[in-house]
């Protein structure tokens, strides 16, 4: 005789309705006219994201762990799922917007056509949209909230792949530059896949010596004592496995290539909602799991904070195109973000988790704003990201350099902006757990990237602009009302950060 | 044979595995060498369910290989589209992106 099990189905109300929604989208592309597919999908797709967003807040305050343990809904978990609702509705309505493109969307006609083909040309420019692109997203953005509710290991793989999988076949849906495209989707596929495999050897290594997959029985098995070789050696590839989604160096080489080739509105999405949801598995496995044995973790992610900070700080200085300086960006703020994950202290003593919390919200919406502002400035070929043809863009387009400066600014980490009350956050969590050595580095680190964030600033006002420049696009409502939210918000972040600092503060309590 | 035969040779299977990932440049040889440390997971998986008396481990093997499946046709619908139209699956060709 089986039981059925308890479910709390009110606690997994937002999970519910961006699922739902996902799953509604596939009939939609099934059953509905053409005609009437884009409003339809992107109206559905805002309904599940923008409703998980409303749900999370009613359910503010609750604690429990439910489906038989393998879901904890908790403060961490219900502010992260808001964070990533919230900053996937947004990445929605950028990949709504019909202004901009010549032909309507940003997004493939027909991805099975080959590249090049006179069948493709013809596609190229037939004002033509195809919706597949909605629910594949929103199936990503349930997989990411259930990737930061997960409670057992077992549950955490699946919600991996839930969101991994989705997301390499958008990266391969970009209308212009389908090669870049294409090369982008196959090389994230194949590094994706490496580092699950990776994720789960760890998985069967922790289950062989806790007998379990359940994070809190997992916790029992280490102890103080870190409960043995195996576990460690297992703990140590699970890390790798969620460092590799967080792009965090030396698990990076991947970042670059995609975050360039996919179209820029996919690029958006993936490098706001997929580094919150895999810090927040990263937070909830070292926390809960291992965080009384915090010294099996600790010189890891101590020394991938190091390489992380330095490779994405320095590299980006070479940089020549702007998706990938931001790429590299990235990469620098995944470093910064560990030490956030440094600050959790011993036993969670640390106030590492609100500041990290905070401080993935603000980088998230900071780099959605930067890349939507990516997406206006245009040539003949798409979307121009070459640092050449930004130059001077400040005398022909005044808002948008000014939006674009914002950006930088605060991706620098400049104070009166969200990115430096982030900053600020997490460096004193270090600190306060006595580690001093890596706060240094991380703020020679961000001397050295500001150098860089900078550089396009003198080169958007004080360069002369070129004589056949790209042109600035009118953007329509979607990415308008994206722009507006996100330079809104990377300002209140900076200049009035208490409400939302107080938040993440009392939200800062795993259960599990 | 003892259970840590089976440890052992999962490990190896593993090995090969990640090392064809890292040598081999056919995008499908590739993919099957991903394909080659899942299964070495799932044999870890399987005798630490045995030498732990829990069949957890066995169930989890079985997502794995719904997971693997899902995986097989998302990385080859991304494989062939590329393939298409270069002619070719070498991921040596696919270098439009770098530095």
């Amino acid at each position: 005789m089986i039981e059925a099990p308890d479910i709390s189905w009110g606690a997994l109300a937002p999970l519910l309705l961006v699922f739902g929604a996902a799953c509604a989208g596939i009939l939609v592309e099934a059953f509905v006219p053409r005609a009437l597919r884009h409003p339809v999908q992107v109206g559905l797709a805002l309904v599940g994201t923008l409703g998980a967003l409303a749900a999370t807040v009613l359910l503010a305050g609750t604690r429990e762990v439910t489906a038989v343990g393998a879901l904890a809904v908790d403060g961490p978990a219900l502010f992260l799922q808001a964070t990533i609702a919230g900053l996937g509705a947004l990445s929605v309505l950028l990949f709504a917007e019909r202004a901009l493109d010549p032909a309507r969307s940003a997004f493939v006609v027909s991805a099975a056509v080959p590249a090049g083909s006179p069948r493709d040309r013809e596609l190229a420019t037939v004002p033509q949209v195809q919706t597949e692109v909605y629910p594949l997203a929103t199936f990503a953005i349930g997989g990411m909230m259930l990737f930061v509710a997960s409670n057992d290991l077992l549950v955490m793989f699946v919600a991996l792949e839930v969101l991994s999988l989705p997301l390499y076949l958008i990266s391969g849906l970009a209308r212009r530059r389908r090669l870049l495209s294409q090369e982008a989707a196959v090389k994230y596929f194949l590094l994706g896949a490496f580092a699950s495999a990776f994720f789960l050897y760890g998985l069967a290594l922790v289950y062989g010596a806790a007998g379990s997959v359940r994070l809190s029985e997992v916790r029992e098995a280490v102890g103080t004592d870190g409960g043995g070789a195996l576990l460690v050696l297992g703990l140590a590839l699970l890390v790798v496995g969620l460092l590799f989604k967080a792009s965090v160096a030396p698990f990076h080489t991947w970042t670059p290539d995609v975050y360039q080739g996919a179209p820029t509105a996919v690029t958006a999405f993936m490098a706001a909602c997929t580094k919150v949801a895999a810090f927040g598995a990263i937070l909830r496995l070292l926390y809960v799991a291992f965080g009384t044995a915090e010294w099996t973790w600790r010189p890891l992610v101590y020394a991938a904070a190091i390489v992380s900070m330095v490779v994405g700080a320095v590299l980006g200085l070479t940089q020549t195109d702007l998706k990938r300086m931001l790429a590299y960006s990235s990469v620098a703020h995944a470093g910064f973000l560990l030490t956030g994950v440094i600050g959790l202290g011993a036993a969670g003593t640390g106030s590492g988790l609100p500041a990290t919390m905070f401080y993935l919200l603000a980088y998230g919406i900071t780099t959605l704003g930067a890349f939507a502002v990516l997406t206006l400035v245009r040539d003949g070929d798409g979307e121009a990201s070459h640092l050449s043809q930004w130059a001077g863009l400040g005398a022909r387009s005044p808002v948008t350099a000014a939006v674009m400066t914002l950006f930088l600014l605060a991706l620098a980490g400049i104070p009166l902006t969200a990115g430096f009350t982030g900053k600020f956050a997490v460096f004193r969590a270090a600190i306060e757990q006595g580690a001093w050595p890596l706060t240094v580095v991380a703020l020679l680190a961000s001397a050295v990237a500001a150098f860089f964030y900078l550089r396009v600033v003198v080169l958007m006002y004080f360069s002369e602009p070129v004589a056949d420049g790209p042109t600035v696009g009118v953007p329509g409502v979607p990415t308008t009302l994206v722009l507006a939210v996100t330079a809104t918000a990377t300002v209140a972040l900076g200049v009035l950060p208490g409400a939302v600092l107080d938040l993440a503060e009392r939200a800062a309590i795993f259960v599990g | 044979m003892s259970l840590s035969h089976y440890l052992v040779l999962a490990a190896i299977l593993f090995t090969i595995g990640a090392v064809g990932v890292l040598v081999r440049r056919n995008a499908i040889v590739v993919f099957m060498c991903v394909e080659l440390m899942l299964n070495a997971v799932n044999l870890t998986l399987i005798t630490f369910a045995r030498s732990t008396g829990t069949v957890d481990g066995q169930i989890i093997a079985l997502f794995v290989m719904v997971v693997a499946a899902a995986e097989v046709v998302v990385g080859l619908a991304i494989i062939m589209s590329i393939y298409r139209t270069r002619r070719s699956a070498s991921i040596d060709d696919a270098n439009l992106l770098k530095y």
